[in-house]
Order: structure tokens, then C-alpha cells, then sequence
């Protein structure tokens, strides 16, 4: 089967039915009464899951009283400056910055890698890993892929590191782990959240018990979920449904593609390659084995390693005033929304953001300024 | 180093010090031309201010139309520009020389000026760029002037050296009179909003091809002049049409969001309605696209008066480039300004582009 008729096939299995979401809604608003309290609040750490709820415009369509946050689900959102920084002077120096899309925005100290390449800087947009080892091998010139995601993304990474790519590849990463900054936010004294949606595609890799030993821990529950919209609704029902119920357990809505145990093989590339690393999280914290970084068997093709990565180059450098008006922090961390900052829609914009929330299709401020967090359209 | 600022944030002077140029340290980035926010807010900002009056009731370039309309007699001269640089040259459905003389045809037409009386084609050229490959533009400029009735009158070549410039671009100018003119600001509560096609097919099959993505055939730019078919719905409904404007780049969104900002009325978009192709919508799905930001070189969206709504859409039908016509929205007091996407599901917002249409990563 071609792409093209996959896709329809998975239309016609009709994920975006508005009558089963009709059916799911009504469910939801009636556990949300049978939980009784005044507001319940979960959260989602994915942007796509944001992505497919503002797209769809499901927040409009769910109970008032059931507040679905949008956590550190971003990962271009939580790339620290620094990591942007590196990126950017490698692009300065004269190597070829090979990166996603929405990583050309995000801030920097001094600027942005759309700002270093209008400057001189030699950055091309890939869409995957395979592309960026393409890319080297038709270019003399050494290539830096400057590569951000979570362990999804990192898998493919890890595919490519393992793949003998050319003596002039090189992997700057910003990929985060998940399970980590979820303790995080379980842990934050002011903390909202009753329960978690997790993320179905991160989820098909590290497989569905990998939060059995979070929910233990924090007596919280987990509802592994895809992205249809049906998806998402359902994944919410089961989640207030669990909260009534008072029994913290997790559960795989997602099992056409989640299994227990995940993907074994893709598992194995992912720690063979990488290891986890405490680090800054942008506006987050210092996330304790929140980072991903190459194994040491691996530093041939760590630019880390390979470069030496001035940064202090910057120091002179400081980042704009209004960076510290950003709350994208509080934002992620659930206990604030966007219309909340002064900066939203006025000094902060998708063509001039502020913080990195405002850059990512799947950041938080970008969404709602986009497609609207409010329900009253 | 000591002062690097942002273009966007330096422009709109909420950065750098008093009397300092707003523009100062900033550099032009490719959302400058991506139809969007930002090119907006350069036209406005740079190039619109301290332009010399051409007084009232006339259209020039403070309005930010498809053209300027003047007053010549008892008639509108229309009158546009437009540059041509299209990456790759040669396209399934067209080539740069179809939508020079398109994009300015199409100009023309969605300002009420359906019968073009000429054009001007400027060619900027590369040194080194194949001779059979001009011969093959020149041939498809040559058919697109038949097919829409404006001939090229008068042109200029320039040649530049090699690696000066990236291959060949086009300008075309474009005039023609007209009794009526209709701009994009006209739209009234009420009116219904009818888009002449299916949307997306012109930058999908582009981006496509630019990524090597084969979904086994099936996408083809829409790129086609537009001014037969806009005579017909003009003529069956004489005043019935409010506004009209050609989805070009910045999408059906772009359009949508200028011509309700400009009209001071709120649309509500039934999405489920709009026409999309099903290899567009499976191309935009695997891009990370959304085939409301992606350009149309061949297709008009049109703000009608609600009782004129089935004759416009029966007449556009009936022509070969308006056979999938639909009525997808309307306008209503609202916010002005205001895009409303109903997705089936919910309602939101319908989000304008705000640069180049970059694909997602995870």
C-alpha cells in the first residue's frame, strides 16, 4: 500500500467520528460529576496530544470542570539556551547545522539558528536522522545534527549513530527522557494534577509497565493514549474514570500499537547509544536523568566531543529583558496557562516569541495562540 | 557583538533605545516573504508610509489588495505586480512561465477585472542557464497568454553572472479595466464564503516533490488563470459579490483572515465542507502540514450575498476549474477579524501562518 491510501484506509476507520465523540463526551461529563469535586486536573505530557486536542478543537466540547494542562511535552519547548547556543556557534564556524524545522526559532543567548543563518550560518532544516547522514555524505563539509526529542526521536538518532554515517556526521543532542520530569511535576508542592496521559508513540518504544513503578510511587494514574481525537477522548474517559474509582493503576488505551514490554529491539539501540544525564530543562528545573547524551563508545560522532564549543563567546550576550517576564516554565509545569503572562499575543507572538513556548508547533503558548485555548468560540 | 536584536521584535520597537532606527541589526529572514504575519507587518511598516497621496476612493497600496484600482473616466484601471521564484522551475500541473502570467491574470481577475488588456514580463536570467529550458518557459508563457487573453505587450532581460542569483525569475505586470471593482474588504454579516475548488494542490505538489516524498501520482499544482471562470460568477449575480481574493500564498487562511480583518467581520469556517483532494490531505498529514496554509495558484475565495449563494455556486460548477465550488462558511458580527474553524468535532481558532510551512518533528 502506498502512503497515500494507508492514510485514507486510517480515515475510514473513522478515529474522528463526531458521533463516538459525541458518545465519549457524555460519558466523561457524567464521571466528572460522579468525582463530585469542583475542578479536575490532569495532565498530558505530549505535544502532539495538544496538537490533536487544539486542532480539533476538543476543548470546547469538554466538561468544564475537567482541566487537561499541557506539561513538559514539548521537546524543543524544554532545549535549554545553552544547548541553542552550541548550535549556534557551530553554524557560525562554518559547520552545517542540520536540524527539525521548529528548532530554527527557539531563542538563543545572542540569537536563534534562523538568526545565525541570516547571518552567515549554515543551518538546513532535515525532517529525520536518515536525512541529516544523507546530507553529509553529498557534503564536504562536516555536518552537526543538531537533534532534539524525546526517546521517540532519540530511538532514530540512536538508529543512525549505530549505522557506521560518515566521518564527517556529527550528533549535538538535545534529546530529553520523559519518565524523569514526570516525577518532577508529581513532586512540585503546589501541584494540580491527579492523573497522567501519557504519550502513545513514546509509549510503543518503552511499552506501557515503564509507569507501573511512577504510579506506586506517587499514587497518581497513567492512561497510555494515542492521537486521534478519539483517542484522546477515550484516554480522558478512562482517566476520570480511575479517579473516581480512587485505585491509581495505568492503563494502555493505545494497544494497537502499546505493548507491556514496548519495542524491545528499538529499546536496546536507544542505551546502547545514549545514557540518561541530570540537566536544565528550559524554565523547568535541573531534571535528574532528564537528558540524553552519547555513551563515551560513541564520541566519534558526539560534536561535543569533536568541537571545542566555545560559549563563552557569549558572555557578553545576554538574552532580551523580556525573557524573564516568560512564565513558559510555570506554563509547563501546570500551574499556570498562557493567557496568565503578560508577554501572550502582545510582546510574545509565533513570528516574535519570547520564550521557547511560542515557538514549537507543539508548544503550549503557540497552540493557544493559534487555534485559541478558550471555549468560547 | 554587544547589540544583537531580533528582526521582528527590533521592527515593532519594543526593543532599542529612543531615535535609534527600528530597523537597526535586524536582517530580512524568509518569513519576510512567506505571505504570513511578518510580511505583513514589513509592507506595512517599510514600504507603505510617506508614500504620496492618490486621494480618496481610489485603491492603492495603503489598502494592501490584490492590485490598485484607479479612476480612469468612468472606469477602473487595475493594475498589479507580481515576482516569480519557484523552486523547482518544471512542476507536475505547470512551470514558473504558467504562473508568472497566472498569478497576475488571477490579480487582476479577484479585483473584479476579469478581461486583462496586457501584460509586461520582465525575465531575469541566469548565466549558464540551459537555452531548450527558456524556449520551454517561453512556449508555456505563450499558451498561458492564450488561454487567459493577455498578451505580453512589452518586457526587459536582464543576465546575470553565475551564481549571482539562483536560475531565472519572472516579473510580470498586468492591466485591465473594468466597470466594477471588487476588493477583498467588502465581505457584510451574512455573506456566505464560497471557495472555487479544492485548496492546497499548488504548494503540496511542490513540497512534495522538493522532499521526494512519490505518493504514486495524483498531486498536480492548480496553477491556471481564473478570469474566465470569475466573468461567469460575476455575470450571473451583478452586485451579489461582496469580496473576493485568490488563496495564494498564506493559503485559504491567509485569505480568510485578511479579508475579515479588512471587512471588520468574523468568519465560521465548517471545515468538513471545505474541498481538499484525498492524495493533498494524505501528502499534508505525512508533511506535518496543515493544506489550509499551503498556496493555490488557480482557485478564488468569494464573499457572496446569502440569496445569491446557489446561482455563484451553480455558475462557477459549470466551468471546468470551478467543478468542485463549495460553500464552506459565513460571516457574522462576532469579533472582527476573527477566523472560527467548526472541525466536526469542536470549534477553534483558525491559526494564520506566520513563515515558511515547516514541517513538525515528533
Amino acid at each position: 500500500m502506498t502512503p497515500a491510501t494507508l492514510a485514507a484506509e486510517a480515515r475510514k476507520l473513522r478515529f474522528r467520528d463526531p458521533g463516538k465523540a459525541r458518545d465519549l463526551t457524555s460519558r466523561l461529563e457524567s464521571l466528572c460529576e460522579e468525582v463530585g469535586r469542583e475542578r479536575i486536573s490532569v495532565m498530558h505530557v505530549c505535544g502532539s496530544h495538544e496538537q490533536s486536542i487544539a486542532k480539533y478543537g476538543l476543548r470546547t466540547i469538554l466538561p468544564r470542570r475537567l482541566d487537561v494542562i499541557m506539561g513538559p511535552g514539548c521537546p524543543v519547548c524544554v532545549t535549554d539556551m545553552p544547548e541553542v547556543d552550541e548550535a549556534v556557534l557551530l553554524a557560525l564556524d562554518g559547520h552545517l547545522v542540520a536540524t527539525y524545522g521548529d528548532m530554527l526559532k527557539v531563542p538563543g543567548t545572542a540569537m536563534s539558528l534562523e538568526e545565525a543563518q541570516a547571518r552567515g550560518g549554515a543551518v538546513e532544516v532535515v525532517y529525520s536522522a536518515a536525512q541529516a547522514v544523507e546530507l553529509a555524505r553529498r557534503e564536504p563539509r562536516e555536518v552537526v545534527f543538531f537533534a532534539s526529542g524525546f526517546e521517540t526521536t532519540a530511538v532514530a538518532t540512536a538508529a543512525v549513530a549505530l549505522a557506521d554515517p560518515p566521518a564527517n556526521f556529527s550528533i549535538l543532542s538535545a534529546h530529553k527522557y520523559i519518565p524523569p520530569v514526570m516525577e518532577i511535576v508529581a513532586e512540585m508542592p503546589h501541584t494540580r494534577v491527579e492523573g497522567f496521559l501519557a504519550a502513545g508513540h513514546a509509549a510503543t518504544i518503552t511499552g506501557a509497565r515503564l509507569f507501573e513503578r511512577f504510579v506506586e510511587r506517587h499514587g497518581i494514574p497513567v492512561v497510555v493514549a494515542g492521537f486521534e481525537p478519539l483517542d484522546v477522548l477515550a484516554g480522558l474517559t478512562r482517566l476520570v474514570e480511575i479517579i473516581r474509582d480512587g485505585t491509581p493503576c495505568v492503563a494502555n488505551m493505545y494497544p494497537r500499537c502499546v505493548t507491556d514490554e514496548g519495542n524491545r529491539n528499538a529499546l536496546d539501540q536507544l542505551w546502547r547509544v545514549f545514557r540518561t544525564e541530570g540537566g536544565q530543562w528550559r524554565g523547568i528545573a535541573h531534571v535528574p536523568n532528564g537528558n540524553l547524551r552519547l555513551r563515551d563508545a560513541f564520541a566519534h560522532v558526539d560534536a561535543r566531543r569533536r568541537f571545542t564549543i566555545d560559549l563563552e563567546r557569549f558572555w557578553q550576550s545576554s538574552p532580551p529583558r523580556l525573557t524573564q517576564l516568560c512564565i513558559c516554565g510555570d506554563i509547563m509545569a501546570g500551574l499556570s496557562a498562557p493567557t496568565d503572562c503578560t508577554l501572550f499575543g502582545r510582546e510574545c507572538r509565533p513570528e516574535a516569541p519570547v520564550g521557547a513556548c511560542m515557538v514549537s508547533s507543539e508548544g503550549t503558548c503557540k497552540i493557544w495562540h493559534q487555534y485559541g485555548g478558550h471555549p468560547d468560540l | 557583538m554587544s547589540s544583537v536584536d531580533v528582526g521582528d521584535r527590533a521592527a515593532a520597537g519594543t526593543l532599542g533605545g529612543e531615535g535609534r532606527s527600528p530597523f537597526r541589526d535586524a536582517v530580512v529572514t524568509l518569513k519576510h516573504g512567506a505571505g504570513g504575519v511578518a510580511m505583513r507587518r514589513l509592507i506595512e511598516t517599510l514600504f507603505v508610509p510617506d508614500m504620496p497621496d492618490i486621494g480618496h476612493h481610489q485603491i492603492g497600496l495603503r489598502q494592501l489588495d490584490d492590485g490598485a484600482a484607479l479612476r480612469v473616466g468612468c472606469e477602473w484601471l487595475v493594475f498589479t505586480t507580481d515576482s516569480h521564484v519557484v523552486h523547482p522551475i518544471f512542476f507536475p500541473g505547470g512551470d514558473i512561465g504558467r504562473l508568472a502570467v497566472t498569478g497576475t491574470v488571477n490579480d487582476l481577475a479577484v479585483m473584479g477585472a476579469t478581461v486583462p488588456l496586457a501584460l509586461a514580463l520582465g525575465v531575469v536570467v541566469e548565466e549558464g542557464f540551459p537555452m531548450v529550458d527558456l524556449a520551454r518557459i517561453q512556449d508555456s508563457i505563450r499558451a498561458a497568454c492564450l488561454e487567459s487573453g493577455a498578451p505580453v505587450v512589452t518586457g526587459d532581460t536582464k543576465v546575470m553572472g553565475r551564481g549571482e542569483m539562483d536560475g531565472i525569475v519572472l516579473s510580470t505586470t498586468g492591466v485591465a479595466l473594468t466597470r466594477t471593482v471588487v476588493t477583498d474588504a467588502g465581505l457584510r454579516e451574512g455573506d456566505r464564503i464560497v471557495v472555487s475548488g479544492t485548496i492546497g494542490d499548488h504548494g503540496i505538489a511542490l513540497m512534495a516533490l522538493r522532499h521526494g516524498l512519490d505518493l504514486g501520482g495524483g498531486l498536480r499544482s492548480d496553477v491556471a488563470p481564473i478570469n474566465g471562470l470569475l466573468h461567469r460568477a460575476l455575470s450571473v449575480a451583478p452586485g451579489a459579490v461582496h469580496a473576493m481574493k485568490d488563496p495564494t500564498r498564506g493559503g485559504l487562511s491567509g485569505a480568510l483572515h485578511e479579508m475579515a480583518a479588512k471587512s471588520g467581520v468574523e468568519i465560521l469556517i465548517d471545515e468538513p465542507e471545505v474541498p481538499v483532494s484525498e492524495p493533498v490531505r494524505s501528502a499534508a498529514e505525512i508533511l506535518g502540514l496543515d493544506p489550509f496554509h499551503i498556496a493555490n495558484e488557480g482557485k478564488v475565495v468569494i464573499g457572496v450575498a446569502a440569496d445569491a449563494v446557489t446561482e455563484v455556486l451553480d455558475a462557477l460548477r459549470g466551468h471546468p476549474l470551478g467543478a468542485a465550488a463549495a460553500a464552506i462558511g459565513i460571516c457574522r458580527s462576532g469579533t472582527p477579524g476573527r477566523v472560527v474553524l467548526d472541525t466536526g468535532l469542536g470549534r477553534r481558532l483558525l491559526p494564520e501562518i506566520e513563515g515558511e510551512p515547516l514541517p513538525r518533528i515528533c
